[in-house]
């Protein structure tokens, strides 16, 4: 084994010290007895107690969940749709604009994409909602989802695809029950991103939502804006805590299934 | 089937991205009005050729001669490039170390390495930077503990200037730096600086020589990661920043929910986009760049 050099291993800890001590002083003091955030005066588990009580933050994440599953499922089907299409069809006229409608939401700012989005509901008259929220996240959300599709796409082998359209499967069946196995992990992987996408965005949500429906970080920015409180810090290691164990759970389940793949390969060969 | 599986996504981008999109470049050639919707001339197809005529009639530069007129909006834009330019070269060198010791960690901690890089950015944005209101604050953790270390006799004013900015935009930006140049330095082979030793070249100069060229790509990709978000950022700015703090996103946000002067905050985005342009027309040819050496 290389032996690391001092100077790696210092620049490793103090990067991942940036990274992390933020967070971990944030979940401290959510167990501070203290209204200020920066006085320890003892532990308590008060301020959890208060966020549950709190109906208007759970309403709004309540919104932000609904929003989320709706958003990064329609997401999902749109850009995996879309992925297909730029990966697997040649060329076909107004190609250039869809590779260009897809690839510009993912550098578009976020205050331009909320704008534009506002204006138009504003134009054909649709009254701003959970519904609205929903169709922005979709459309900002499936740009990357048909980003990480076509990367799986582009590697996997096309013979399959049309060994299934030989042995007479339509184009459906082909797509259905061989293509979609194949890049089921990306498209899972899409999903995920899709609503994590949306679970995090504050600024597209404040353009488009409406009086009817507060997200989460909308709820979070205005009660932040005036200051630091202990409630927020209680809201965030909760969520800091889900996003921890969602991501410990997922990445033993893909351990433990490249493990019992490689198992049953050698298991094949002798 | 491909057929419809072009023509579903293709009509979505069309309705909900590309009209949006033409519809504020109408706006930014309409006139601010106090109406409902605030702005003149609206398109009334029941008028016939006529009212057509007239509405294309009534629209002009206007709002674009005025944000060249106002100091504040080329300040804004101005500082804007700015801060994002400085923080961008902040960000590479904070993560350019820490992708370096990635690559050279061994082979059975990068998997783990990468998972604590990824983390962060699963988790909610905003609350990233909400964690460094309470660190930077006057009374906050970092002034508590430099006064504790007797570095300093009095806080220093951090939260609410520039310097906030920085740090909010170097820590939440950090991940988009360090994947894409750990991605690049991971490929390298270590031989080749042993080789180069080997030959008589200083450490130093090896490094300059060897690792900074190949390491390049993945330095220009993690620039413009973070350079084009950054020019537009709203959060914070809004959060970490003081009222000096000129940011377009921020003007733009301002000009749209207080002023409710629409036709200036669509002028506003779409100057902001013309600026964009370049850095992302840039990015895009140099991944394309990459991906050709790749194959």
């Amino acid at each position: 084994m290389r032996r690391m050099s001092a100077f790696n291993v210092v620049s490793l800890t103090l990067g991942f010290a940036f990274l992390y001590i933020p967070m971990v002083i944030l979940v401290v003091y959510s167990f501070n007895a203290s209204k200020l955030v920066t006085v320890w005066a003892g532990f308590s588990t008060k301020w959890y107690g208060e966020l549950i009580r709190n109906e208007a933050f759970l309403d709004a994440a309540w919104v932000t969940v609904k929003v989320g599953v709706l958003s990064s499922t329609f997401a999902t089907v749109l850009g995996t749709m879309a992925a297909y299409v730029m990966v697997r069809r040649g060329s076909f006229r107004g190609r250039t604009l869809f590779s260009g409608m897809i690839y510009a939401p993912l550098v578009m700012p976020e205050v331009i994409t909320g704008l534009s989005l506002l204006l138009l509901f504003i134009a054909i008259g649709l009254d701003r909602g959970v519904l609205t929220i929903v169709l922005a996240h979709t459309t900002f959300s499936m740009c990357y989802v048909s980003v990480v599709v076509s990367s799986r796409l582009v590697s996997f082998d096309r013979s399959l695809e049309e060994a299934a359209l030989d042995l007479g499967c339509t184009p459906f069946q082909g797509f259905r029950l061989v293509t979609l196995p194949i890049i089921a992990p990306a498209v899972l992987a899409g999903w995920l991103l899709a609503f994590t996408l949306s679970l995090d965005d504050l600024v597209i949500a404040s353009f488009t939502a409406g009086p009817s429906a507060t997200t989460l970080p909308i709820k979070i920015f205005s009660s932040v804006r005036l200051g630091v409180s202990p409630e927020i810090n209680a809201l965030s290691t909760i969520i800091i805590g889900l996003v921890v164990s969602g991501v410990i759970v997922a990445s033993l389940v893909s351990k433990h299934r490249i493990a019992a793949r490689s198992a049953e390969e050698r298991a094949a060969i002798d | 089937m491909k057929r419809i599986f072009t023509a579903v996504p293709y009509l979505w981008l069309l309705v909900l991205f590309l009209v949006p999109f033409l519809i504020v470049m109408k706006i930014s050639l309409s006139d601010y009005a106090i109406s409902i919707p605030p702005y003149t001339p609206t398109l009334d197809f029941s008028g016939g050729w006529q009212a057509v005529r007239d509405f294309f009639g009534a629209l002009d530069f206007e709002n674009y001669v005025f944000l060249t007129e106002d100091d504040l909006y080329w300040k804004a834009y101005l500082s804007s490039l700015k801060i994002a330019i400085i923080s961008t070269i902040l960000t590479l060198l904070v993560g350019f170390p820490i992708a370096y010791g990635m690559a050279r960690a061994p082979d059975e901690w990068r998997p783990a390495l990468m998972m604590l890089v990824i983390l962060p950015f699963w988790t909610s944005f905003l609350i990233r930077v909400y964690a460094w209101m309470g660190i930077l604050a006057n009374e906050g953790i970092l002034n508590q503990f430099l006064l504790w270390l007797g570095l300093i006799s009095e806080p220093l004013t951090i939260i609410n200037t520039n310097i906030a900015v920085y740090i909010g935009i170097v820590y939440t930006y950090l991940p988009f730096m360090i994947l894409p140049v750990y991605a690049s330095l991971e490929r390298m082979d270590p031989s080749l600086l042993e080789a180069a030793e080997d030959l008589g070249c200083s450490r130093v100069s090896a490094f300059w020589n060897v690792t900074v060229p190949l390491a390049r790509p993945g330095v220009i990709a993690g620039c413009f990661l973070v350079f084009i978000p950054a020019v537009g950022e709203f959060v914070i700015p809004s959060l970490l920043g003081g009222s000096q703090t000129l940011m377009i996103g921020k003007v733009l946000w301002e000009e749209f929910f207080s002023n409710r002067d629409w036709p200036v905050a669509s002028a506003v985005a779409i100057i902001l986009l013309l600026i964009l342009i370049i850095p992302i027309v840039l990015f895009q040819r140099q991944e394309q760049l990459a991906r050709e050496v790749d194959q």
